[in-house]
């Protein structure tokens, strides 16, 4: 699960695993589950029976069993490159799959009985609601939520993550995944899930496929397949009493294989493979997928509701200007703010030295090894240092610091207040420096959008995607912010109530909202939302309610599983046009073939010059199925997509998938044509 | 060919307020003529104690079928005992039961498919009570079922079959055929009661020229996009279309109708669009008042539509006037010279250019009336007529043309949708598997029954009995026969001695399919969508209006339908050209 894994395409496991796949998917109770294949299987099985009883239809000709047999061997390998096609999509999940599966093994837990002794039981026995105890070292036996105690617990396992997390009881990082394990100390856990239902279980059905249903969409797509099997199996039953009034004899084999080149046998046999790998590259991207609708619903997402604090913002408060008072120089200003955070290691200190650096101050750290750093206390509201010649520097929030300076009988320059002011107007944290008993002037401390957001949401607007920022925070900073983000609006002041209330408003106006969350009190937010994603490291509530999980706990992520569910939806709409374009290419080759021979004008057809009616018949039958293969990496890895409006983007692949699809077996046929004519000419055909 | 374009040019014109009339009748809305009409609809509905509150889309389409199933039995009824004195001063007797059950089915659902010849085989009573009362009503049908489907696919109340009904006749049909009845009567069409002249002719033979309501029948068969004709040479004869301006004003009405659909679609589509825009504006809070005052004629929905249809028909009329204008080469080896191209079976007064653009006309929108015989076309010629009717969405039958036309539209969007990385919307509405579903059952029916037919048709004695040309030309016959009758088109390939009980039968059983199985289908689909959210739409979302849709349109046409009659059509007209 590692992101440094490599990511290759297709491994000597997989592609053997998927071999054997290929032939036990044979089986019509399997087989009908893909209606489009299974007319494949009975005109294979029908073409089998032919071989041995040739005449069976009253079919006519020379080495009839010898064409047959051919047909029935195309019509044989079509079937296996179709399962070979799934079967790669689903070991490129079980190879995922096996990976969590080495964490999930049946570990001892000490169950605390209700008397407070211990008893050492089987992690698979544990219920909901048993209380375990864990210590340094052991594995946590299944999800839960820590009652007792506080322990850094290393989580690689699931998130590939190394350096472990501080869990305690209580707020946002009390609840622990089975499979994880404490590094340090220990914690009581009251498991919250029954055997067999975990987190770890969840994850590991969903990426295996075991649980994998149709997605809405998929259903819908493969009714549109099935009808135009229909309509082709209509064509073709209805031919052949049509062409016996004219006295036009096709065998049945050439029936077989006219039907199985029109149905849509690409998409239908790349159908069930582009789902599967379309949840297997959410995987890969670290997010698991509770339901394939909800990665079809990324595509259609047009609005994102966004945290401010951790998504769009760093959340720390940096610093970012100095202000100094009136009759204090600047450089002053930033000489005694820089020394009173030089011992400062919380991200204001460290940005306070960062800034001045930049402004061309740099202090030697060694020249105040003597001095005493104070520290931020709650009740103190300021930090600071005592050098060594006695200078007391301090900064901290205006009032504090003017109480200090006034204490010390100090004067309060008269600029400060509407500066300190300013500030706060913008959404920024002041932050006063006083050296002694003198106000040297503000720091600017500012909450810092992350690099590269704002390109981003530009991207998104480009797909018609509205981003909507919550804060907390008041509504002059939350527009100061939302400016700087480039965000399209924004909720101040806002209460999870006001989340849910938002998505609502959305939903109303016919939107598809996503958001992400990771505490409690965003789960019903990420339920109502149609694409929740939550964070690993969030509260087992907000993972239940989401239809996803980001194992990485980054935010921005909702960015790409949106690309990737518009992804999966293009690659499905790419090959179902390139599917039904190939038909025109192959109707010109076996129409002319069939008809020819009690028809000779009706060569004029034969556009491609294909040698002979048999060589057109299995030329066509053979692009159809090597097709398949050809487009398994497509497939897999899905249409490149870049954002952009629809009507460009539908140009384009119209372009390619529709346009490619109607040239692309011209010349593939003719190929074929050329290669096989003189073998067939050889056996006599 | 400038005739041609000169033609449509003058159609464009008068379609634009007449489409704008029929918008207003359609929703509702004031017209110039209301004080009068307010006054016919009030009194019919009191008459009939009509209840018009708006009805579920089941309730909509079973009061559709019952309307129709009741005017079956009464035409039925009225055919078999047509014999009796009244109204029928020629003497006609009684029409036989197969033939009585293929008439009444194929009038009610606007088929007009005719295995008799009117001069013989009806009195003035039925052609009156029966036929002009059965176009009148299966052109409101269609009509009605399409407004309803638009309504719904718009998220619209699904509105009151009767009212739809009742208004489409009043206001629109019944005085328009007036008024083109008497157009034609200046032009020379009879319309009298009496009975058929009896004369001698130079030639000392004895003949009968028919006579009767014939004026009255050819407006609204027109209008109505009915097509059946007073006559058995329709309107081929000098009776019912004696001259070019009768030749235009009856090709001008038969296309009225199917693009007036379209202009309710496309405007009602707008106004939706401006309804939706109003109420995201009341959300923003923003106070702006926008007061437009261009006019919209189509609106952008409509056009998309009317595009993809224009290019259909555009290129059938090229390739039919193409190959009439070459003639036929069996003809030139025997030594005839073609210089106004293929002639045979074309009424001079039209040569070939008027014979064109009316074949593909009568084909494409589903009327089925004939001004030259489509048995003689060029094999190619002869094509067009019936691979539009295999499309049966090149503008169509009164209605139903359209909404067949959205039906192929909800494949296009969702292929399409998928294109772009989004589930599949058409105007705003989700299209999801129940609506696939429904679209799917409804692209499958038509082949079946033209295919399944013709294939029983040339595999069983009582079928075969009736090909008069065996070999490819006598496929064309059969397939054209069952296209014509599934695509409620009713024109005849002629030359195929249909009136016999497995004729009769069959193409009854396929006309009465194709009619309503369907219509339930659409008037389904638009129900379900109709009580959905509308999907937000923003620069992500597929635009259905543009250029590009609508070629996408046309190709997923060419595709899915042209595509599946492809085998079918080699063996037919293209055997036939290739062989000739």
């Amino acid at each position: 699960m590692s992101k440094k894994e490599k990511k290759q395409f297709i491994t000597k496991d997989i592609f053997y695993s998927s071999i054997k796949g290929a032939f036990t998917k044979l089986s019509p109770k399997y087989m009908i589950k893909n209606p489009v294949m299974f007319v494949v299987e009975v005109g294979f099985i029908l073409c089998t029976i032919l071989v041995f009883f040739p005449h069976l239809f009253h079919d006519e000709g020379s080495n009839l069993s010898l064409y047959n047999a051919i047909v029935a061997i195309i019509l044989f390998v079509t079937l296996l490159f179709a399962n070979f096609a799934e079967s790669v999509a689903e070991g490129r999940g079980k190879a995922q799959a096996d990976t969590l599966k080495k964490t999930k093994k049946d570990t001892k837990a000490r169950l605390i009985l209700d008397d407070g002794s211990e008893k050492e039981v089987s992690s698979s026995e544990l219920k909901k609601g048993d209380i375990v105890l864990v210590k340094t070292g052991e594995l946590i036996p299944s999800d839960g939520e820590i009652i007792d105690g506080i322990a850094s617990v290393d989580e690689s396992a699931i998130t590939g993550e190394s350096a472990p997390v501080t869990k305690e009881a209580g707020g946002d990082f009390a609840s622990v995944t089975g499979g994880t394990t404490v590094v340090s100390d220990w914690i009581k856990i009251e498991i919250s899930t029954d055997p067999g239902h975990s987190f770890l279980d969840k994850m590991i059905s969903m990426v295996e496929g075991a649980s994998r249903k149709k997605t809405p969409n998929e259903i819908a797509l493969n009714t549109l397949l099935v009808s135009l099997t229909i309509i082709f199996l209509i064509v073709i039953v209805t031919l052949y009493p049509l062409a016996t009034y004219l006295n036009v004899k096709i065998p049945i084999s050439t029936l077989v294989a006219l039907t199985v080149c029109l149905i849509p046998t690409t998409i239908g046999a790349l159908l069930s493979a582009i789902g599967i790998a379309g949840m297997d590259r959410v995987t890969r991207f670290n997010v698991i997928a509770l339901s394939g609708k909800a990665v079809e619903a990324c595509g259609d997402v047009d609005t994102m509701i966004l945290d401010k604090t951790g998504t769009i913002t760093f959340g720390n408060r940096l610093a970012s200007d100095f202000i100094n008072v009136d009759g204090v120089d600047e450089t002053d200003l930033v000489k005694y703010a820089c020394i009173a955070s030089l011992k400062d290691t919380t991200p204001e200190g460290k940005s306070t030295v960062e800034l001045a650096k930049k402004m061309g101050v740099t202090l030697n750290i060694d020249d105040y090894k003597n001095a005493t750093f104070i520290e931020f206390t709650a009740s103190s509201k300021m930090s600071g240092i005592d050098l060594e010649d006695g200078t007391k520097i301090r900064k901290g929030s205006g009032e504090a610091i003017i109480n200090y300076v006034k204490n010390l009988n100090g004067l309060i320059p008269s600029d400060l207040n509407e500066k300190v002011e300013n500030i706060s107007k913008l959404g920024g944290t002041p932050l006063v420096v006083c050296a002694n008993d003198k106000i040297l002037g503000v720091i600017y401390l500012k909450d810092t959008v992350k690099p590269g957001l704002t390109e981003r949401f530009d991207r998104l607007r480009k797909i018609g995607i509205k981003t909507i920022m919550c804060t907390g925070d008041n509504p002059l900073t939350a527009a100061t912010i939302a400016a700087e983000a480039g965000v399209d609006g924004y909720i101040a002041e806002c209460k999870p109530e006001d989340k849910i209330e938002a998505i609502k408003k959305e939903q109303s106006l016919g939107k598809i909202v996503a958001m992400t969350g990771d505490g409690t009190n965003d789960a019903p937010a990420l339920a109502q939302a149609n694409v929740g994603i939550a964070m690993n490291s969030g509260t087992t509530a907000a993972k239940e309610a989401a239809n996803m999980v980001d194992l990485d706990s980054d935010p921005t992520k909702i960015l790409e599983v949106v690309e990737i569910g518009k992804q999966l939806l293009i690659t499905r709409g790419s090959l179902t046009t390139f599917s039904i374009a190939n038909d025109i290419a192959k109707y010109f080759a076996i129409i002319p073939a069939i008809f020819t021979i009690a028809i000779p004008q009706m060569n004029v057809l034969n556009i491609m010059g294909l040698s002979s009616p048999s060589s057109a018949i299995l030329s066509a039958l053979i692009f159809n199925a090597i097709i398949i293969p050809f487009l398994i990496p497509l497939a897999m890895k899905g249409v490149k997509y870049k954002p952009m409006s629809a009507s460009k983007l539908l140009g384009r692949n119209m372009m390619i998938y529709g346009l490619g699809g109607v040239i692309c077996p011209f010349i593939g046929i003719k190929l074929i044509d050329i290669l096989i004519s003189p073998l067939l000419v050889f056996l006599g055909l | 060919m400038v005739q041609i374009v000169c033609t449509l040019l003058l159609f464009m014109v008068i379609i634009f307020p007449i489409g704008n009339y029929v918008y207003h009748v359609s929703v509702g809305k004031r017209t110039f003529a209301d004080p009068v009409f307010d006054k016919m609809d009030n009194f019919v509905f009191r008459i009939l104690k009509i209840d018009t509150s708006t009805m579920t889309w089941k309730k909509y389409a079973m009061s559709l079928l019952m309307v129709n199933l009741c005017l079956v039995f009464i035409g039925y009824l009225i055919l078999r005992i047509q014999s009796i004195g009244f109204l029928n001063p020629n003497g006609i007797s009684g029409m036989e039961e197969s033939l009585s059950f293929n008439t009444i089915i194929s009038f009610m659902t606007n088929t007009n498919l005719q295995h008799y010849a009117g001069e013989s085989g009806l009195s003035y009573l039925s052609q009156m009570l029966v036929i002009i009362m059965m176009m009148f009503t299966s052109a409101a049908t269609g009509f009605s079922a399409c407004i309803a489907m638009i309504r719904g696919l718009l998220g619209k109340k699904m509105g009151n079959f009767y009212v739809d009904f009742i208004r489409i006749i009043n206001r629109f049909l019944l005085p328009l055929s007036m008024i083109i009845g008497l157009f034609l009567v200046w032009q020379g069409v009879p319309q009298n009661l009496n009975s058929n002249i009896e004369l001698t002719t130079i030639e000392g033979k004895i003949q009968e020229i028919a006579s009767g309501p014939i004026a009255a029948l050819e407006s609204i068969k027109h209008l109505g996009t009915n097509g059946g004709g007073f006559l058995g040479a329709n309107s081929a004869t000098p009776l019912e279309n004696p001259t070019i301006i009768t030749n235009i004003i009856e090709l001008f009405s038969m296309m009225i109708l199917p693009v007036s659909c379209i202009f309710v679609f496309g405007r009602m589509a707008y106004d939706k669009h401006e309804e939706s825009k109003a109420n995201n504006r009341v959300y923003t809070l923003s106070t702006k008042n926008c007061n437009r005052a261009n006019k919209v004629w189509i609106g952008k929905e409509g056009r998309t539509i009317f595009v993809a249809m224009s290019i259909l028909f555009v290129i059938g009329l090229g390739v039919c006037f193409w190959s009439e204008s070459l003639g036929n080469h069996a003809v030139a080896q025997a030594g005839i010279t073609e210089t106004f191209g293929n002639m045979e079976g074309k009424e001079v007064r039209f040569g070939v250019a008027q014979s064109a653009l009316f074949t593909t006309a009568t084909t494409s929108f589903t009327t089925g009336s004939v001004n030259n015989m489509h048995d003689t076309l060029t094999p190619l010629g002869g094509l067009v007529p019936l691979m539009h009717m295999m499309l049966n969405v090149v503008f169509g039958g009164a209605g139903v043309g359209l909404m067949n036309m959205l039906i192929y539209a909800i494949i296009a969007v969702f292929i399409c949708g998928l294109m772009i990385g989004r589930t599949p919307e058409y105007l705003g509405k989700k299209i999801e598997g129940k609506e696939m579903k429904l679209a799917a059952l409804c692209i499958i029916i038509h082949p079946l029954l033209i295919l399944g037919f013709s294939a029983l048709a040339v595999s069983i004695p009582e079928g075969v009995n009736g090909i008069t040309n065996p070999s490819f030309h006598g496929l064309s016959q059969v397939l054209y026969e069952f296209a014509s009758s599934a695509a409620n088109n009713g024109s005849g390939f002629e030359g195929l001695l249909d009136n016999s009980l497995f004729w009769n039968m069959s193409c009854g059983i396929v006309m009465f399919l194709a009619r309503y199985l369907p219509i339930i289908i659409q008037l389904g689909i638009a129900g379900s969508l109709m009580n959905k959210i509308d999907i937000n739409e923003s620069t992500g979302t597929l635009k259905t209006n543009t250029l590009t849709f609508a070629i996408i349109l046309v190709i997923v046409v060419y595709i899915f339908a042209a595509l599946t009659f492809l085998p079918a059509i080699a063996l037919g007209p293209v055997a036939e050209m290739l062989t000739l």
